[in-house]
This record gives C-alpha cells, structure tokens and sequence, in this order.
C-alpha cells in the first residue's frame, strides 16, 4: 500500500498520454514443446541507454509446460475511482497465467532488473475454487483482479463452460466465479470494460479440444469456433445481450473498448470469414434505445498464393488468408493496429470516425509464403502478431509467436522468437525502427508484451477526457 | 459540563464532517466526474446531494437509536462507555484489517446515494459520531434532568438529527469546494497528486474519539 496513489495511476486517457514514456517492457518467453521453463524477459526501451533493444533480464519460472500466453498488472488507473476503493494500490505485480498447465505466477517487477516470481498459485487451486481452467486475459477492475479463462472443468476442459474469475487485488487469494447469469455464453477468450458505464463486453475462441493440439480443420470449416459478443451488466455479474456476428466470422477474439470512458463504442478483431477467408473488425456501439449493435468496418482480404508455397493447412484454398489475431487502440482512440499475422502485415487504421475506418499506415514482416526480411536485413519468423502500443501513441511494439502448436500449422518452416518496434508518423504512418530487433533465446518464441507503467491495453480510466 | 466542552463537542461534529468531506474516498471526486459526463457543471451539484443523502442518511441510521436510549438516563453513563468502546474497538478492527469491504464495489456506478451511505456506514463515519452526540447529550440533561422521559426522548432525538445535518453539510461543504476546484481550475491531475492514504490516522481518530468519550464518561 502507498501512502499516495501510484503515479503510473492517471485519471483520463490524456494525463496517461500525458505522462512520462516507458523504460522497459515486459515480454513473454514461452517454450513451444515444455522442453524449457518459460520466463518473462525485461527488455530496455530507453534509446539513451546502452543496452537499449535488449533483454536486461529474465524470469524464468522453475516449471515447465506453462505456456504463457496472455497477461496483465496487478492494478491499474482504475484505482482512482472512489467506487473501487483501493486508490492506494502499487503497480508492482505482473499476474502471468499459463494456458497449457492453469498455473499462475504473480512477478514482482518493482525493479524490473531485479524482477523476480512473488507468488505462484498451483491449477488445483484454480479448479477448486473456480471451476474454470485455462487462465488467460487479465484486468484489473473493481472487485479485485478479473482473469479470464478458456476452459471449464474436467481433464480437457470440457466440463462446463469457461468464465471469469476474481483474484483479491492485494493477497492474490481466489475468490471465485465472477458470473451469476452467463446466459448462452459458452465459449471464453478476451474481456474488457467501462467502469463508470457499467459495463463489460466479452468474446470466444474455442474450447481447448479445439486448439491445444492445433487448429481443427473441419471445425473451423463447419463454423464450430465462437462467433459471438456478450454484453454484460458489469457489477449485477449478469449477461444482457449475445450478438452472433455471424457463423462465418470464425474466432471473435480481442475487445477493445475506446478508452475515454465518456463513448460507448468498441473493437473486436475476427481472425477468419471461412465464406472468403477475409479477415475483418466489427465496430460495436451502444444505440440509442440502450441496446447494443455491431457493424463489420473492417475487411481485409486474402492473398492469392500458389498451393505449392503454402502449408498443409492452406493448399486448398489457394491463398493467405489475413488471420487477424489481435488488435490495439492508442490512447487517443485514434488509431486502430490490426495484426495479420497470415499475410504478414501491421496495419494502422485512423478510426477517429469508428464506424468508417481509415487504412492510414502499414508494414510488411515475415508472413505465410512470403518471409518478408526486416529493414535491418534479419528474418522475422511467423507473421506479427501480439502488438502494444506506448501511452503516448509514438511507439507500437510487436512480438510473432501467435500459440505454439498453431503457430507449427501456420509456419512449419519457422522458429524463433522476435520482438520488434515501429514508429507512428505525425499524421500517421508507421515505419519500423531498424535499431529495435530482438532474437529470443534458442527455442523460446514471443508473446504478450506489457509496458512499464501501463500501455494501450491494461488501464481503464474512469473520468472522461476534459 | 462547562460551555467549553460543548462548543468543542460540536467543533468535534463540524471538524469530523470536513474531515470526511476533504478525504476523496468519501465521494468528491463522482461529482467531477459526473460533471465531465453530462458535459455540464450542473451534473455536479446533482451528485454532491446524492452523496450528502447518502452520508446524512448513515450518521442519522447511527444516531437515531442511541437517542432513543440515552432516555434512560439511568445507564447514561455505560451507555456513553460502551458507544466509547465500540469505537475503540472499531478503530482496532480498521488497524488490523486493513482491507477495503469488496461489497462496495458492487454497487452500480449511477447509485451514489446508496453508495454513499454504505461506504460511511463500512468505514465508521456514522459510529465516530455517537460518543461526540453522547456527550452533547450530557451536556444538556443537566437542565432537563427532571423532565419527562417523552420530552427528554424528544429533544434527544432533534438533537441527532441536527448533529447528522450539520456533520453533512460540513462534508458537502468541503468536498464540494474541491469539486469545484477541480473541475474549474485545478484540473484532474489534481486528484492523483493530493489524496493521501488516510487509512491508518482514520483508525487511530476512532481509538482517539473512543477513548476521549470513555474517559469523559468516567
């Protein structure tokens, strides 16, 4: 406990702008095959230091089979409502779970060059007092931490839906179940809110038959991965509205909701339409009788490719599809990145108009049947694929690693993990920096970035912009 | 007891009030951000209402019952004792437990009276009160001691509600000047850079009041 609020805590998006630019990142290391603990690696962003574009150190759990993926701070800006009650919070811990082994380290990252494991907490624990398995997004809100999860109970995952669990924000004890009325929600991936609007937004993946051995041809090609959006009454726990965006629009994956909580509008990035193999962003907004809608914005088409260039997976089709994999707003709500991570493209939308998106910036890196090199003449493996986007909106971070065993299917070719930066122009545009390109340890791959002292997908701000 | 302790008495309840008012945990900064909402600064004094509503409502849940009691001028004296020593013992409880109640959370964002209320009653706004009121009480059954338990029951229980308003409307005086500070002038930076964690001396002013009371009573 501080005795002054964290100043990485900001009351709007524009002090978090604002405020002084990040130092170091924290990036995910995961071993594909469980042959080597994964870790956390501290990377050091500050150009004036010497050993800028490097990993500074490293965390390396004493398990192994984890497979991070996805992770999250222990607190964030959210603090400062006097709703939430722990205005006195640190910024201290990163809540890291593993999707293949449901084990959860707490890293404390205080001194990120001393960063080391604080807690861990052991998937038994996690099935017993959840229910749920397979832990993956994480934000901190009003009752605690949130962590979303992508399996139910049983040994595949199968028993019972996947859900949201709370953590208490200081002990990291399990309190339980965040549902009390999921409604036909069935299926978990991202989560993410508006506090003082009171409301959450929700979206699937799969369950765990469907991607922990690889991608499942015949169940994407028969729509069986989730293809809807829940809308939730945040603190009632209660699920107001589903909206199917299609059965075609296989894998809703990540919810980006502006960040100034005044609007009511959001993001989410769908991997594949399996009618063309585009892949597309539907903007989601609250009308005017208070009931929610979502509009596709967003299509990006696949690449024509010849069957003999392509994997297994894809000769079929006789093309790249796009595979969008995630997304990231800036603080500003201005730009939307969309990682292709198929055809090996970042693309920047200005999406000051959310309704009618703006392709505005691009860069091309690695990709299916295409490898493009970086500027500084090294390769890039796989496609870029878990980007973060610094508070000031200068800088966009990105990493390649999409989920080991997918990543096998996508890219049998490839290994390695890299992290790389782009710079955004005055007006848009993005051009990587030559300067910034970091090569994993042999046989770990790259995930999930966060950004010290917050970023463009952790925080929420509960006052409105002024 | 001499015109002293009473006017310090109700320095205690005006004091106390302002206290409660300044600290951002009771509520002001809702009314900023309501304001910036509703793009409007009417928005403001709409939910500085709802927050004093919510307080007045707590102080007066606490106060009413011990009015209703102190009739019986007989216990007067373990009354005030034993309100002391719930005090102490909250404010013990505060010290040890340092944990914010996560039920508080759980109320909607749009409902800053109930809000309001729950979150004065959790912290032991309303019981810091009671030794403060206990001791007004005394002050003036002096003059009354042969009057009629009905009249004196009567009186008592004016008097509660005139400790809870004047305690909210300090509150609301004083949070409501930061608000408007705020929104008009300081700007938002403002509030991460001059709230303190209050939690321990808020522990401690209720052992004080307690202890002040129990020794008074005595």
């Amino acid at each position: 406990m501080n005795l002054r609020p964290d100043p990485t805590f900001h009351a709007t998006p524009q002090l978090a702008m604002q405020a002084p630019v990040e130092n170091f990142a924290f990036t995910v290391m995961l071993s594909p095959d469980g042959s080597q603990s994964d870790g956390i690696a501290v990377v050091d962003v500050n150009p004036k230091s010497d050993t800028y574009g490097q990993i500074v150190h490293q965390v390396i759990v004493p398990y192994q089979g984890d497979e991070f993926h996805h992770f999250g701070w222990n607190a964030c800006s959210s603090s400062l409502s006097p709703l939430t009650g722990h205005a006195f919070l640190e910024r201290r811990y990163l809540i890291v779970p593993g999707i293949r082994s449901s084990r959860i380290y707490i890293i404390d990252v205080k001194e990120p060059l001393e960063a080391k494991i604080h807690k861990i907490i052991e998937p038994e624990e996690i099935f017993a007092k959840t229910g749920y398995s397979r832990p993956h997004t994480i934000h901190c809100g009003p009752e605690g931490i949130y962590v979303s999860t992508l399996g139910g109970g049983g040994e595949d995952g199968t028993d019972g839906p996947p859900g949201i669990f709370i953590m208490d924000c200081q002990t990291f004890e399990i309190v339980g179940q965040y549902e009390m009325d999921r409604g036909p929600q069935d299926k978990h991936y991202d989560f993410w809110w508006n506090l003082p609007q009171d409301y959450m937004v929700s979206s699937e993946w799969g369950l765990p038959p469907q991607f922990e051995n690889g991608i499942v041809a015949e169940d994407l090609l028969s729509n069986k991965y989730g293809h809807s959006i829940h809308f939730w009454d945040l603190r009632a726990r209660k699920n107001v509205q589903t909206i199917d965006l299609g059965e075609n629009h296989q894998m809703a994956l990540e919810i980006r909701p502006a960040h100034d909580p005044v609007k009511s509008y959001g993001f989410c990035g769908v991997v594949v339409d399996t009618t063309n193999l585009q892949g597309s962003i539907f903007t989601w907004w609250r009308g005017d009788d208070g009931t929610w809608q979502a509009k596709k914005t967003i299509t990006i088409d696949p690449r024509p490719e010849d069957a003999e260039n392509l994997p297994e997976l894809l000769k079929g089709f006789g093309a790249v599809p796009p595979l969008v994999t995630d997304i990231d707003l800036s603080l500003d709500d201005k730009y939307l990145y969309v990682a292709c991570w198929g055809l090996g493209e970042m693309h920047q939308y200005d999406v000051t108009d959310p309704m009618n998106p703006v392709l505005a910036g691009k860069v091309e890196l690695g990709g299916i049947a295409r490898g493009t090199k970086h500027p500084n003449g090294k390769p890039f493996a796989y496609g870029p694929q878990m980007v973060e986007i610094s508070r000031d909106g200068k800088r966009v971070y990105w990493t390649n690693s999409l989920y080991s065993t997918w990543d096998d299917q996508f890219y049998p070719d490839d290994e390695g993990g890299q992290m790389v930066m782009a710079n955004v122009g005055e007006n848009g545009g993005l051009a990587l920096a030559e300067d910034f390109y970091i090569d994993f340890p042999k046989g770990l791959r790259a995930h999930q970035i966060r950004l010290e002292g917050g970023d463009c997908s952790t925080d929420s701000f509960c006052y409105p912009n002024v | 007891m001499d015109p002293t302790t009473l006017a310090a008495l109700w320095g205690a309840v005006i004091l106390s009030g302002l206290y409660h008012g300044l600290n951002p945990g009771m509520g002001w900064p809702l009314a900023v951000s309501a304001a910036l909402f509703e793009r409007s600064a009417r928005a403001m004094p709409r939910a500085l209402t709802a927050l004093a509503g919510g307080h007045l409502l707590a102080m007066a849940a606490m106060l009413l019952p011990f009015s209703l009691m102190v009739a019986l001028v007989r216990w007067e004296i373990e009354i005030r004792i034993g309100a002391g020593l719930l005090v102490i013992a909250l404010g013990v409880f505060l010290l040890i437990y340092r944990r914010h109640p996560r039920f508080l959370a759980r109320v909607k964002p749009t409902r800053l009276g109930l809000w309001s209320f729950l979150a004065a009653v959790a912290h032991g706004a309303g019981l810091m009160l009671v030794p403060i009121y206990l001791g007004i009480c005394a002050t003036l059954e002096t003059d009354a001691g042969h009057a009629a338990a009905g009249a004196l029951m009567a009186q008592n229980f004016t008097l509660a509600l005139l400790v809870a308003l004047a305690h909210t409307a300090a509150m609301t005086l004083a949070g409501g000047a930061l608000a408007v500070g705020m929104y008009f002038w300081l700007g938002l930076k403002f509030l991460s850079k001059t709230w303190f964690n209050l939690d321990i001396v808020w522990a401690l002013s209720l052992v004080l009041v307690g202890v002040i009371a129990v020794a008074e009573a005595l």
